[in-house]
């Protein structure tokens, strides 16, 4: 009797946490090496300026130090951090030099790195490195960018990276003929993805071997492998890319950033193993920051909100650089406008602009949060405007499911062409107002209980996952029976390794103790990588897999036959445990060679999943301290076929909360000089235990994807996406009585006081 | 400096220069590296250790200043092969995805717990306030460590003298 396993869709709990609850977990700081040398980065203190002089001469007398290396030790040009996605022509000229070499652009940017016995000592010979730059004035926003009266780049004559395109049918017939047509300005700040373990990397350089092994690597080993070998002159072959445990992505860690070149460079240059762990504040001012735009938008309706058409300009600060992939939040601004609604008529323009502040990336859910709360909150205004129900809008104008695959707008110059792959979009709307008890509890919309307003609000998501073009995954039959699964997926916190050995156990038909392990994290298992971003590994890796098991069942019946005296075509494999021909022969894979079968399998992929669902908060706020409680608030999402329920709902959650840190609170300030201001947990706040205890996430998987074997679609990001807008549309419901309309976040108390205080004086000069 | 002091039961005696960070310390010269260091300011707690009974950031902490205690790290928890009843309840309720915050978010519920093993829904919540996570949303972990409480009740029953003795 053949075992049909169902690991897929069980709530396993996670292989990964036997060795993180014990304190046994390996990140790339816990690693210690014999003769090793600690880095330490001066970094600009100036937004802009010109390098005039570095005199490292008495750092380098300090003892204990080793080395330091500018720019200068690097060679002319030094290397630049290249685009990983959109390399486009037109990003070179703003790319990032790996250090500083002539001008320094951010409050942040890598000038020295000295390499000392300690770490402590490293340190303190950073305050002996004499730089002396003469100031220019900070763009520090987007009225400096767009003025040019100072210029990042001299020589390029503006301060504009690029403009990106979203277009679909015809706005301006739309607009022309429009009945209803209203105009808004919107603003999101700049805020980070904040994983909990700063970056580190261990570089160690093999001068006989000619081997450079990088540990401390994340989320795509492969491309920065590339990078590093072009970089450095080295093949590919000769360069390893080691990913530990990672203390979380969210898009910001993992990518290749300037220290991924300076610390590898060190260690050849030295001969020695070099170490260097980030502090706190130089990855608030270092890591990639996200979120920041405005946007003036205009949308076209029928008097009883049938949506005709968007249009509009967005601006996106992109900070001092293009880097790896600091186009994503743009594109996805102008792209994703519209979200899960059928707008057949978009025109969306979207500048990228350069400004002294750290250079931008993605964070979790990029340019989908910024423009869900446009979108979300030009929808309720315009509800309320035409005197439409809040809901009913939104039901009116979802994509339906009869219309899938349903085409997006298109972004120029580079086509990329995109459609909303399956779903009913209506179906996880109204069970989100079913769970929030909309109707019966949206009755105290606006009320006071105990000086508290309440307030609702309710929209609609979707979350793309599974980019291209490819993943590859091998495994290995080993002698003694048990299987290793080998990935180029990346594992950045999110429960791989649990959820790619369902797969592969389902797979090949043995239960997870047949498993050997899950091998994530080195550009040395398979032949190519492309590791965890845009919710890509389940789909993408454990399709993979699905792929190299077929290659391995094959390969392991071509053996096995040898053994039966039969052809290949008539050998059974049962329960991953044995091989029998037809005339019922058989023989134990244990054993069945004595160094294993190994095969690759690979998955290729052109289009993407999109996961869709519904938020819905209810908040009470108190307009004398402008602070929000969280009554509830409920997601539901469909993110196709799951496999592990625990992990989806416990990423969902923690993605609202991500999302709600970034609605009312979190907050990269800067003051007109370009001199970051919140350069501390204790400046930069993120929410805590006490925060936001009422959360609540329904999963489904009603509507599996039809573009991967599994099914499955992405998750992870469909909790933080929606958040923005859901709270302010929640918070204006609560102070309508105020007239509050919240057009910018975060809505801190102290905004929300302000914008109370404004309302009561409109309210006042109306009245007089 | 020579310091001593004991570290899960054991006595260790190291060699320290007096800026050393109690937790520079146990991570690099005692290799006890499942302290975790997320902010070295004191606001993160990734790097709370329990010292004579009490949850202490140990970056915050001079190793100099650990002179005669007694603590206890994350590796101290659970001396045998075991998960401890709080790591199991972690570990059910899905209340760690990266693990960095986990080794701080259990030593200060352990302290927590084996101080008031009857804490409700908001004293967990305002304990933990002092331990940051970017993954889980804390929803699990409070769940988690109130899940935990009955095993901390039992122990209390059996030595409370000794736990509710410490200050």
């Amino acid at each position: 009797m053949r075992t049909v396993n169902t690991l897929i869709g069980s709530p396993i709990e996670r292989l990964e946490d036997l060795r993180f609850l014990r304190g046994r977990g390996e990140y790339v700081d816990d690693l210690a090496r014999e003769g090793l040398l600690h880095a330490a980065i001066l970094r600009s203190s100036v937004a802009h300026g010109r390098i005039r002089s570095i005199d490292v001469s008495r750092a380098r007398e300090l003892a204990g130090v080793h080395c330091v290396i500018t720019a200068k030790d690097i060679g002319h040009p030094v290397p630049r951090v290249p685009m990983r996605l959109q390399p486009l022509p037109q990003f070179e000229a703003v790319a990032q030099p790996v250090i500083a070499e002539d001008k320094v652009r951010y409050v942040g940017e890598a000038i020295a790195v000295v390499l000392a016995d300690s770490a402590g000592l490293a340190e303190d010979a950073l305050g002996l490195i004499e730089v002396e730059i003469e100031p220019l004035p900070a763009v520090s926003d987007r009225v400096a960018s767009a003025s040019k009266a100072a210029l990042l780049f001299e020589e390029k004559g503006d301060n504009l990276a690029m403009t990106f395109r979203a277009v679909r049918g015809d706005a301006a017939a739309a607009f022309a003929n429009a009945p209803y047509i209203r105009r808004e300005s919107f603003r999101t700040q700049r805020h980070m993805a904040l994983p909990m373990e700063p970056r580190g990397l261990l570089a160690e350089w093999d001068r006989a071997r000619g081997k450079l092994t990088v540990s401390g690597a994340a989320k795509v080993l492969f491309f920065n492998r590339r990078t590093l070998a072009k970089q450095l002159g080295l093949a590919e072959s000769a360069i390893e890319l080691v990913e530990n445990d990672v203390g979380g992505g969210f898009g910001a860690r993992g990518e290749f950033y300037p220290e991924d070149f300076l610390i590898p460079f060190a260690a050849r240059h030295t001969g020695r193993p070099v170490k260097w762990t980030e502090d706190r504040r130089e990855h608030l001012m270092t890591v990639n920051h996200a979120r920041e735009a405005e946007c003036d938008v205009e949308i076209a309706c029928t008097r009883d909100g049938a949506i005709l058409g968007l249009r509009g300009h967005a601006y996106v600060d992109v900070g001092a650089y293009m880097r790896t992939n600091g186009a994503v939040g743009a594109r996805n601004v102008a792209q994703f406008m519209s979200g899960p609604y059928r707008i057949e008529n978009i025109d969306i323009d979207v500048s990228l602009l350069l400004t002294n502040k750290t250079p931008v990336g993605t964070y979790r859910g990029p340019g989908r949060f910024e423009t869900d709360f446009f979108r979300e909150r030009l929808f309720d205004i315009v509800a309320k405007d035409l005197g439409v129900d809040r809901v009913e809008f939104r039901r009116r104008n979802l994509v339906p499911h009869r219309a899938m695959p349903y085409p997006i707008a298109t972004i120029t110059p580079y086509e990329s062409k995109d459609e909303l792959d399956s779903g009913d979009y209506h179906v996880t709307l109204e069970r989100c107002l079913d769970e929030i008890k909309w109707g019966e509890n949206t009755k105290l919309q606006g009320r006071a209980v105990n000086g508290r307003y309440h307030g609702f609000a309710v929209g609609c998501f979707i979350e793309g996952g599974a980019a291209g073009p490819k993943e590859t995954a091998r495994i290995v039959l080993e002698p003694d029976g048990l299987y290793s699964v080998y990935v180029g997926s990346s594992a950045i916190g999110q429960g791989l390794e649990t959820a790619f050995a369902q797969i592969a156990a389902d797979a090949l038909e043995v239960p997870m103790e047949r498993i050997r392990g899950v091998y994530h994290g080195s550009t040395s298992y398979v032949s190519d990588g492309y590791g965890a971003y845009h919710s890509r590994s389940v789909v993408m890796g454990g399709s993979a897999i699905l792929a190299a098991v077929d290659n391995l069942m094959r390969a392991v019946r071509a053996e096995a036959a040898k053994h039966l005296g039969c052809e290949a075509a008539d050998v059974d494999i049962v329960e991953g445990m044995k091989a029998v021909s037809r005339s019922g022969k058989s023989i134990p894979l244990q054993g069945l060679t004595t160094d294993g079968i190994s095969a690759e399998g690979a998955f290729l992929n052109k289009k993407h999943t999109y996961t869709y669902g519904a938020h819905a908060a209810h908040v009470a706020v108190d307009p004398k301290l402008g602070h929000v409680d969280l009554i509830d608030y409920v997601v539901v999402e469909d993110c196709g076929r799951i496999i592990n329920p625990r992990t989806v709902h416990g990423q969902t959650i923690g993605s609202v909360v991500q999302g709600l840190g970034g609605a009312v609170m979190e907050h990269l300030q800067y003051d007109e000089q370009g001199q970051l201001l919140t350069g501390s947990l204790a400046d930069y706040l993120i929410p805590t235990a006490s925060d936001f205890p009422n959360i609540r996430a329904i999963v489904f998987e009603e509507h599996p994807s039809p573009i991967n074997p599994l099914g499955a679609k992405g998750a992870g990001e469909g909790g933080i996406i929606a958040a923005g807008g859901i709270m302010a549309n929640a918070i204006a419901n609560a102070l309508s009585d105020f007239g509050v309309e919240p057009r910018e976040l975060p809505l801190t108390p102290a905004r929300i006081w302000e914008l109370v205080q404004a309302g009561k004086a409109r309210t006042k000069s109306a009245g007089a | 400096m020579p310091v001593r002091f004991e570290v899960n039961g054991k006595a260790v005696a190291v060699e320290v220069e007096p800026r050393v960070s109690l937790a520079d310390c146990l991570r690099h010269q005692l290799r006890l590296t499942g302290t975790h260091l997320g902010c070295e300011h004191g606001v993160c707690g990734a790097c709370t250790i329990i010292v004579d009974g009490a949850a202490v950031r140990s970056c915050l902490m001079l190793a100099v200043q650990a002179e005669g205690s007694k603590i206890t790290t994350v590796e101290g928890l659970s001396t045998d092969g075991e998960l401890t009843p709080l790591q199991k309840s972690f570990r059910k309720h899905h209340a760690l995805q990266c693990g960095f915050c986990t080794p701080g978010m259990l030593t200060t519920a352990h302290a927590l717990l084996s101080e008031e093993p009857d804490c409700d829904a908001a004293r967990v919540r305002e304990v933990l306030s002092g331990n940051l996570c970017r993954c889980t949303g804390y929803i699990s972990i409070v769940e988690a460590v109130l899940d935990a409480r009955a095993a901390y009740r039992k122990d209390a029953a059996r030595d409370g003298a000794a736990t509710r003795a410490s200050p």
